[in-house]
């Protein structure tokens, strides 16, 4: 009965599949967007490409780490490892087996806030690979043996993240800004929480996050919008309607600590820390391309300049912003000589005092702009990153107009609107200061 | 909730058809726009690739040509995006250093941009920055490569300015300074600060005890404190000239138009120099066994790898290099590898366990095989765990599936690579430096297809009898590692 409805869903999908809504990419002018929801209503953003015989489908489901139940930290990591290891009548060799066979590549992953998963496949193999990807989505088995594996594996990990320079900072950093919220748990898991994780565990967080309501999908390639329709149902019709998520709250992450941890290594490692912005808000944009100026990844930016090229401080020195779905961090970095660390983090905090006191200059926001707008099109230049974005518009609400409308946007940020956004990120707050390097003096 | 279950589908090499006939239509399908350049007007070049009938080619549309001062040109077209990589690669890495000089070749890297005398201070960085382009560059044991990434209309000034600094490079005691301080602290970032890479150093040097292979492609510390402008300036001289260099352009051009805009500006630098044939320092047969073991309160994984120097893509003969390829995908990649089926899933005794065959150099390369134990294992289980595999390997040879499974996963992998505009070009660049030619590069599927359980076999033999240098990375002995047990939380009030 399933069965034949099924099959007759799947004759009609090129009459129901609907294509309602088509945007130009103006970055990537060959490029156009299509929403196409299938017969049983799943909906996935394509951008259908023939040039070389791949597809690539990526998607999210809401909730991530942050939906680890407490003292199980590590949970949703461990489930993104494991649902690849065995499903249906495979077991973990034989589903793997059958991935090398077909050259077909799935993966899951996740952070705080989302479950991610991707596949690559070339065009012959597209019916086995999507045969494949719906068997672990909807039946992951967690045999004791590759679960004992993965774990073992994450639990080296965290080991390795107890005496890395940056797992300690990073680490240090949650606990100072992260501190009573679920945010702050690991999300690759202690080597104690690891431990006692099981099976039922991970049924049970399967069951938790994977569903079709809070799925968002992209897909770029070579498939049609018909040929993605079928597939959407066969892949994504199965799984359990809604899914069963934790609310996660709101908040402002703590400020004005200053950490430091003693490791022997011979060089200290810098983070310095202040609340961010969230994606949806309405100064992300002037945040974005102040951040820009201030460290943002080029060779021109403030700290670099004023860190490595003037002093020869360190190798790297940026900042970045990070935005969660339920808050943000702005963040310094650098890795710096021992003997002149706390010269590094006088240069950095000067460069966040002088952004929020002075500002850049009309030259300077021109010059970020037009980089910004300018390196737009360099997102576009492979399957993988396309789909990424395209399920990153849908979970962050962009719009499917987004790639048309977003150079507008970075065009639109203002002088005022950047010192603004400086003032009101980097004015009377104390940063929160983490050091991790041996001991001077 | 719904459960899929569906008839096992033939493996794609079961079926009448065969693999690599399979892949074959795959690439076949390929729109026909993008596949031949013969046909542009461009046929009358010296070196204009032939495309080769009926068979797997890796960037079937390339075009190649060389300028009338010697600067090889490799055109890539890809028009899915209105985007270009501009990539000029010189044929001087670290190996082709003055000795008791390591590490000059990535010093001049980061020198070189600090500007000409036209374009001052760093002025390409920013014009690039303006543009929002992306740059970056990178040294290696044969070749340093800088790149950039932009939109397509700015290909032109790319190719001016990086004209530019061919030649044309200033250097003071004022940029030079700092300069050599940043690389220092590269350096204590990226080996000083991590056990395992301080254990691949070690390795390297007793791996490569004459040949120059075996000093660190950043330097040795004390050699990189003594780095001045001068010692910069003269490499510059000695090897950035056309003649030495292969220029890279992939992404949304005109194979005419780049040649047009390479001749303008590459085609206006004079040969600066005739840096000769690169010969380096031998490396002798040696005896006795090579170990190396870094201790350390840091190691929280330990790990053994075993190193054998194996003739490299350039320096093999016959389907000598193609072979190890093959060897080292059944022996260590991949979900089904031996190494990984062995150690990992049947005896439960390692975390990981693989292979890598590092096939491109100029002269040998080196043919790897490492492992990670799992808590309650050793280092000398998985000692002799790997022995135990090699020998059967050696023994027996691998079996046809295992050859044919190993060739479609490497064949397929070059029609995904085809999706990376830079993975293109960087395949294409470090092949011409290390001694390939375009076509080397072009029918590697095919060289792979070639390859039969003989070769693996013969291959294995030749080069894996031999003693490895083994190198371990180790945690202090008897003491318990502690976590974090010197690190100390000491949070405190901001003044």
């Amino acid at each position: 009965m399933l069965r034949s409805n099924k099959f007759i869903k799947s004759i009609c999908a090129a009459a129901i599949a609907a294509v309602v809504s088509h945007a130009a990419i103006s970055p990537a002018h060959a490029v156009e967007v299509q929403r196409v929801i299938s017969p049983d209503g799943i909906e996935a953003w394509l951008v259908e490409d023939h040039t070389v015989p791949i597809i690539a489908v990526n998607f999210a489901f809401e909730g991530g780490a942050a939906q680890d139940p407490e003292g199980k930290a590590g949970l949703t990591r461990l489930l993104a490892a494991t649902m690849d290891e065995g499903a249906g009548d495979l077991d973990s060799e034989a589903f793997q087996s059958r991935l090398e066979d077909l050259a077909v590549s799935i993966s899951f992953n996740t952070n705080k806030d989302r479950f991610f998963g991707s596949m690559r496949t070339l065009t012959p193999t597209l019916d086995e690979a999507s045969g494949l990807l719906a068997l672990a989505l909807t039946d992951p088995r967690f045999d004791a043996a590759p679960v004992e594996r993965m774990k073992t594996s994450l639990i080296t990990s965290a080991k390795r993240n107890e005496t890395d320079p940056n797992g300690i900072a990073g680490r240090a950093l949650s606990d100072a800004m992260f501190a009573g919220h679920v945010y702050n748990r690991p999300t690759g898991g202690t080597p104690e929480s690891l431990a006692d994780l099981s099976a039922e565990d991970l049924r049970a967080q399967h069951a938790k996050i994977i569903s079709r309501s809070s799925v968002t999908i992209g897909v770029v390639g070579a498939i049609t919008a018909d040929q993605l329709s079928a597939m959407l149902d066969e892949v994504f019709s199965p799984l359990p309607e809604t899914s069963d998520l934790q609310p996660v709250e709101d908040f402002v992450p703590s400020t004005g600590a200053s950490i430091s941890k003693e490791l022997d290594i011979p060089q200290t490692t810098v983070l310095v820390g202040l609340p961010g912005l969230k994606r949806d808000d309405p100064d992300y944009q002037a945040a974005f391309v102040m951040n820009h100026i201030l460290g943002g990844g080029t060779f021109t930016s403030w700290m670099f300049r004023e860190v490595r090229e003037k002093r020869g401080l360190s190798y790297g020195a940026s900042t970045y912003l990070s935005p969660y779905q339920h808050t943000g961090l702005l963040i310094g970095s650098a890795a710096t000589r021992a003997d002149r660390a706390d010269e590094t983090v006088t240069v950095m905090l000067e460069q966040l005092t002088r952004m929020a006191t002075d500002g850049p200059s009309e030259d300077e926001l021109q010059a970020a702009k037009q980089f910004l707008t300018g390196s737009y099109p360099l997102r576009f230049d492979s399957s993988g990153k396309i789909a990424r974005q395209l399920v990153a518009l849908q979970t962050t609400g962009l719009g499917i107009d987004y790639f048309d409308r977003r150079n507008a946007e970075i065009e639109a940020v203002t002088l005022e609107d950047v010192q603004r956004v400086a003032r009101r990120l980097l004015q009377d707050v104390e940063p929160t200061v983490i050091r991790v390097g041996p001991v001077q003096g | 909730m719904i459960k899929t279950s569906r008839a096992p589908r033939p493996l794609p090499f079961s079926g009448s058809i065969s693999t690599l006939r399979r892949l074959r239509r795959i690439m076949l399908a390929l729109p026909v726009t993008l596949a031949i350049a013969a046909s542009t007007g461009l046929t009358g070049t010296a070196n204009a690739s032939e495309p080769l009938q009926d068979d797997l080619i890796i960037a079937q549309n390339l075009n190649h040509f060389t300028l009338d001062n010697g600067l090889e040109v490799v055109v890539i077209p890809d028009r899915r995006a209105p985007v270009v990589t501009h990539m000029i690669w010189y044929k001087a890495g670290s190996a082709d250093e003055p000795e008791g000089q390591s590490g000059v070749a990535h010093f001049l890297e980061h020198l070189m941009f600090k500007g000409t005398a036209s374009h001052p201070d760093g002025a390409f960085s920013h014009m690039i920055a303006e543009r929002g382009g992306r740059e970056n560059a990178f040294t290696s044991f044969d070749y340093t490569a800088y790149f950039q990434r932009v939109a397509k209309e700015h290909l032109p000034l790319m190719m001016e300015l990086e004209a530019d600094r061919m030649e044309n490079l200033v250097l003071s005691d004022e940029v030079v300074t700092p300069e050599r301080d940043v690389v220092l602290e590269e350096r204590r970032l990226r080996v000083d600060s991590e056990p395992g890479s301080r254990l691949r150093e070690a390795v390297n040097a007793v791996t490569f005890v004459n040949h120059p292979y075996g000093s660190p492609i950043i330097g040795w510390q004390h050699e990189i404190e003594a780095l001045d402008k001068e010692a910069a300036i003269a490499f510059y001289d000695r090897f950035y000239t056309p003649n030495n260099a292969v220029l890279v352009v992939a992404g949304d051009v005109d194979v005419a138009d780049v040649r047009a805009l390479a001749e303008a500006t590459y085609g206006k630098v004079q040969r600066r120099a005739e840096p000769g044939e690169r010969v380096r320092s031998a490396e002798p047969p040696l005896s006795g066994e090579r170990r190396v073991s870094v201790i350390d309160p840091l190691v929280r994984q330990e790990s053994v790898s075993q190193t054998w120097i194996v003739p490299s893509q350039t320096t093999g003969t016959g389907r000598e290099p193609e072979a190890l390829d093959v060897l080292s995908y059944i022996l260590g990649n991949g979900p089904n590898s031996r190494l990984r089926k062995a150690l990992v899933l049947d005896a439960e005794a390692a975390i990981s366990a693989g292979a890598y065959y590092q096939s491109g150099a100029l002269d040998d390369g080196r043919f790897g095989v490492y492992a990670s134990p799992r808590p309650g294992f050793t280092l000398d289980d998985m000692e002799t765990l790997i022995a135990a595999e090699l020998e059967k390997l050696l023994d027996e040879g691998v079996s046809d599936e295992e050859v044919q499974r190993a060739k479609y996963s490497m064949i397929a992998s070059a029609i995904y690579a085809q999706d990376s505009q830079t993975g293109l070009a960087r395949l294409f660049g470090s092949a011409l430096t290390t001694g390939q030619t375009v076509e080397d590069v072009q029918t590697w599927p095919a060289q792979i297809d070639a390859v039969t359980r003989q070769d693996v076999l013969e291959a294995a033999r030749a080069y894996l009898t031999a003693d490895p240098v083994v190198g371990t990375l180790r945690m202090p002995a008897a003491e318990e590692p502690e976590a974090a047990a010197n690190t100390q939380a000491t949070p405190q009030d901001k003044s």
